[in-house]
């Protein structure tokens, strides 16, 4: 990684073995196990979704009883979301932020160590679970009470590994706001910052105003299951309708939380490789500004079946319908700068022009769940599951992908093997779609979600959905030898490493020094 | 690649995605929503062909305009950046005109919704009860009560046997209602969450414990329409389907009548004193619809999660903690209390049968007399 990088006579390079990386405060490292972390969870994530896939091959029970493919579900959510999606943005946040801004390094290191250092506790919690009486938690990731309560051992486990994973956030919320607003090179306006700054910042906010919010609502669980309170439970005068809302007020945004950074790793990426500035960069900033906004109003578009009264149904669906303006704004902009470039397809390219068509489509059909009368029919049916998926696989993850072949050449000093990357992002786009077009019909088609065991009609399309998966699954295979060949060597990266590439990360030596800027560099 | 083998495989990917835009209008093969068969249900139908072909339209310029741009506006055919940014015309333009559709989809949505949601002047009421993991269903009014379980072999869930036409969605006690009469479902839940939805009749509501949710459908044409449970609800959530049956007025009265005959029959047998080996008998059905799924058939349960009955304190202490322990269930754990569900007869049966099998050998008999009093 950076270990060349002695930029002055100052001793300040890494120090060796394995404390360098247990008591790092630097941006980089820390990145790095974030990302690399990210890396291991997504792994784990997906094995839990092949044994999903497994199962869902043919109707019957065939490998693993209903219990334990309800944890798989429940897991692999908690997993993917907790531990591979968000810990990626906060590495990437790590290792671009400080170089983007102009900055020496993240404005609180010794919290950033701490905030990195948390996850492999809580993911070890939350992993053990698996091996405890009563199995790991197979209420749904949303841990709905009454049936979050009837979790065994592994409950309190599991709210404290949420804990854990939620303090890691917010410190890492802290320390990006922290960093943007406090360590910007003099001349770097908030308007000229870099969308991926600008979209980091936004989230960060999000992160703060709602993982209180989680922690919160699942301690309320705790109380009611150990002390005897009944917050959630109807036969003690509480409300489950109740954990629903307050947990949604923080799914909502958190969805967003998801995406934002996504959002903002495409409008760094687009720009580069066709050739052309950002069309609207204020209009970006105000649209991810009014998305995050409105995420907070539209939270119980996830509940329209549990009995809202008409005026709460009609307001929700309003609200969540007019999120469809700010995203559109993102996408015509992103098409905009597109058009009359002079594009070319390196595997970033690729995958970002993935991400804009099939988030895309998880935008229309995200749109068609808005539509609260028709969401009676695909609420709870793999048609959402299709939707979020594509948000989220061919969204996140797509953007994740995209900036790992972005910037892997400046953070490593080497060049990512070209044609592997472009056999990557055609497997994956393949399958990932085989995986999941499928399951749009098999939602419209009535295929409950969250079920071990479906009825024959729905045979044909699991099974096409299964082999996509799997195919899918070993395609990020390559992905992982991708980026290991790329650390270990390669082809020597030069500073600017794309010919479009704008931006102060850019200026610095590929790999970049221990620590970014020592003095300010002059924005124009 | 050369550029014409290039272009002949774009034409094929563009070609496939009108094809498969096109199939999804096609119903018949099971890509799309199902149009059901009561008038909320063709309503939401309707509305989800308006939005979809609105987005397929919005799709085709968005994508016409990106795929256009990929092609021609590529490095490898010479083409020069144009340095253009920045224009709040177009950022207004391309705000106002999504949001004037998305008013053009909010009128139909609303009114639809409204009428959705509009549970007055039914003509029938029935309380649907969830529970884990079967439906109640009670005619308001009319003292007709029963239980809805899947009636699936567990042979075929296990692929010992090939599996029939309706797997995983039939039941030993459908739901039978008139056709053409409004029919309001009163929904709740006993234990955790589950959801009632039949996709043909084009609603879901969650059945939550504590509340009491309304929805409704008035049936077009007599038939079985079937669903299944939609909230996640536990171990055997993927199991526990619904049947409707809408059956001519005629029909309807009939089925109605002899439902009311087998309940006074049934009640009937709250008196009779019963020989141990007809308890047992009847207490193994009423154990395996109603049990097995947590305590498991050999009643070992399974381990962490459901107790196990074999060796119990329970089932080999007292006989009157057994009983109670039956009808009044555990609270702050999954063990429901049947005194609501089973008749005196079958919670008799059942107690007699957990005490006296799996090498549970306590020899006593409860019967239905001891029930009613215990209750």
């Amino acid at each position: 990684m950076s270990t060349a990088a002695a930029h002055d006579a100052h001793d300040h390079g890494p120090a060796k073995g394995l404390s360098r990386w247990l008591f790092t405060t630097n941006h980089k490292d820390i990145g790095t196990l974030y990302l690399l972390f990210a890396l291991l969870m997504f792994f784990v994530g997906g094995a839990m979704a092949m044994v999903i896939r497994a199962e869902l091959f043919q109707p019957g029970l065939q490998f693993v009883n209903p219990m334990f493919f309800n944890s798989m579900t429940t897991m692999h959510a908690l997993v993917m979301i907790f531990g591979a999606v968000m810990p990626a943005f906060v590495g990437l946040a790590n290792w671009l932020i400080p170089m983007m801004i102009g900055g020496p390094d993240m404005a609180l290191p010794r919290m950033n160590n701490w905030s990195f250092w948390i996850l492999p506790f809580a993911f070890a919690m939350l992993l053990s679970t698996l091996f405890m009486d009563g199995g790991a938690p197979a209420g749904g990731w949303t841990l709905y009470p009454p049936l979050a309560l009837q979790t065994g051992d592994a409950f309190p486990f599991v709210i404290f590994s949420i804990h854990l994973m939620g303090i890691s956030s917010v410190m890492g919320a802290i320390n990006v706001i922290v960093t943007i607003l406090n360590m910007r090179a003099p001349t770097m306006s908030l308007m000229k910052m870099p969308l991926f700054v600008w979209t980091w910042l936004i989230t960060a906010y999000l992160l703060i105003a709602v993982m209180p919010v989680l922690a919160g609502s699942v301690t309320m669980l705790l109380t009611d299951k150990f002390f005897g309170t009944s917050f959630f439970t109807a036969a003690g005068g509480g409300d489950p309708v109740m954990f629903q809302h307050i947990f949604w007020f923080f799914g909502h945004p958190e969805v967003y939380i998801l995406i934002l950074p996504a959002f903002g790793i495409v409008s760094q990426i687009i720009p580069t490789f066709a050739r052309k500035p950002l069309f609207g960069y204020s209009s970006m900033v105000y649209a991810t500004a009014s998305i995050a906004f409105l995420s907070f109003l539209v939270w119980a578009h996830h509940m329209f079946t549990v009995g809202l009264p008409l005026a709460g149904e009609l307001f929700f669906m309003y609200a969540t319908m007019l999120i469809a303006v700010p995203t559109g704004v993102k996408v015509f902009n992103w098409v905009s700068t597109m058009w009359k470039g002079s594009m070319t397809f390196e595997a970033p390219m690729l995958f970002a022009l993935g991400f804009v068509f099939m988030f895309t489509i998880g935008g229309f059909s995200g749109l068609m769940l808005a539509i609260a009368p028709v969401d009676f029919q695909y609420h709870d049916t793999y048609f959402v599951v299709a939707h979020f998926h594509y948000v989220l696989v061919t969204g996140a993850i797509y953007a994740i992908m995209a900036a790992t072949y972005y910037w892997l050449p400046k953070w490593t000093g080497n060049m990512y093997n070209e044609t592997l990357g472009k056999w990557h992002f055609w497997l994956s786009t393949i399958f990932v779609n085989v995986l999941f077009f499928p399951q749009h019909f098999l939602g419209l088609a009535g295929m409950p979600r969250r079920i071990p065991d479906y009825s024959i009609q729905f045979t044909e399309f699991n099974q096409i959905s299964s082999i996509g998966g799997f195919a899918f699954g070993l395609t990020q295979l390559l992905f992982a030898y991708i980026v290991i060949q790329t650390i270990r060597g390669g082809a020597k990266a030069t500073d600017r490493v794309w010919e479009g590439a704008e931006g102060l990360e850019w200026t610095l030596p590929s790999p970049p020094p221990y620590h970014s800027f020592t003095t300010a560099p002059e924005v124009k | 690649m050369s550029a014409r083998i290039k272009l002949r495989v774009r034409q094929a990917l563009v070609g496939a995605c009108l094809m498969s835009a096109a199939g999804i209008a096609g119903a018949e093969y099971g890509l799309n929503l199902r149009q059901g068969v009561t008038p909320i249900a063709q309503g939401a139908y309707s509305l989800h062909m308006l939005i979809l072909w609105v987005c397929v339209a919005i799709g085709v310029v968005v994508f016409g305009a990106m795929f256009y741009s990929i092609i021609n506006h590529r490095k490898s055919k010479g083409a020069v950046a144009a340095q253009f940014h920045e224009s709040t015309a177009i950022e207004i333009v391309w705000t106002i005109i999504p949001f004037l559709i998305l008013i053009g989809m909010a009128i139909p949505a609303t009114k639809a919704l409204i009428a959705m949601e509009d549970t007055s002047n039914s003509d029938i009421s029935i309380k649907v009860t969830g529970y884990q993991w079967k439906w109640q269903y009670e005619y308001l009014g009319e003292d007709v009560g029963f239980f809805s379980t899947l009636s699936t072999p567990k042979a075929e869930i296990f692929n010992q046997e090939a599996k029939n036409e309706h797997y995983l969605l039939e039941v030993d006690n459908p739901v039978v209602v008139p056709i053409g009469k409004k029919v309001r479902l009163l929904i709740t839940a006993n234990d955790v969450i589950h959801a009632w939805w039949v996709p043909d009749l084009g609603m879901k509501k969650d059945a939550i414990p504590g509340f009491v949710n309304e929805m409704w459908f008035k049936i077009d044409r007599a038939g079985t329409y079937r669903g299944q449970c939609a909230e996640l609800c536990g171990k055997d959530h993927g199991f526990m389907p619904i049947v409707v049956i809408a059956k001519e007025q005629a029909d309807y009265d009939k089925w109605l009548a002899e439902q009311k005959q087998s309940a006074s029959a049934a009640s009937a047998d709250s008196n009779r004193v019963f020989s141990k080996d007809e308890l047992i008998a009847r207490g193994e059905k009423v154990y395996t619809a109603n049990c097995a799924a947590c305590h498991q058939a050999n009643g070992e349960g399974i381990p962490g999660t459901f107790k196990p009955l074999k060796g119990s304190p329970i089932a080999t202490g007292p006989a009157a903690d057994h009983l109670s322990r039956v009808l009044k269930g555990k609270d702050g754990t999954a063990m429901a209390a049947f005194g609501p569900q089973l008749s005196d007869a079958d919670i008799a049966a059942v107690v007699t049968y957990e005490r006296n099998s799996w090498g549970n050998n306590m020899g006593d008999v409860v019967q239905p007399t001891d029930v009613k009093a215990a209750r």
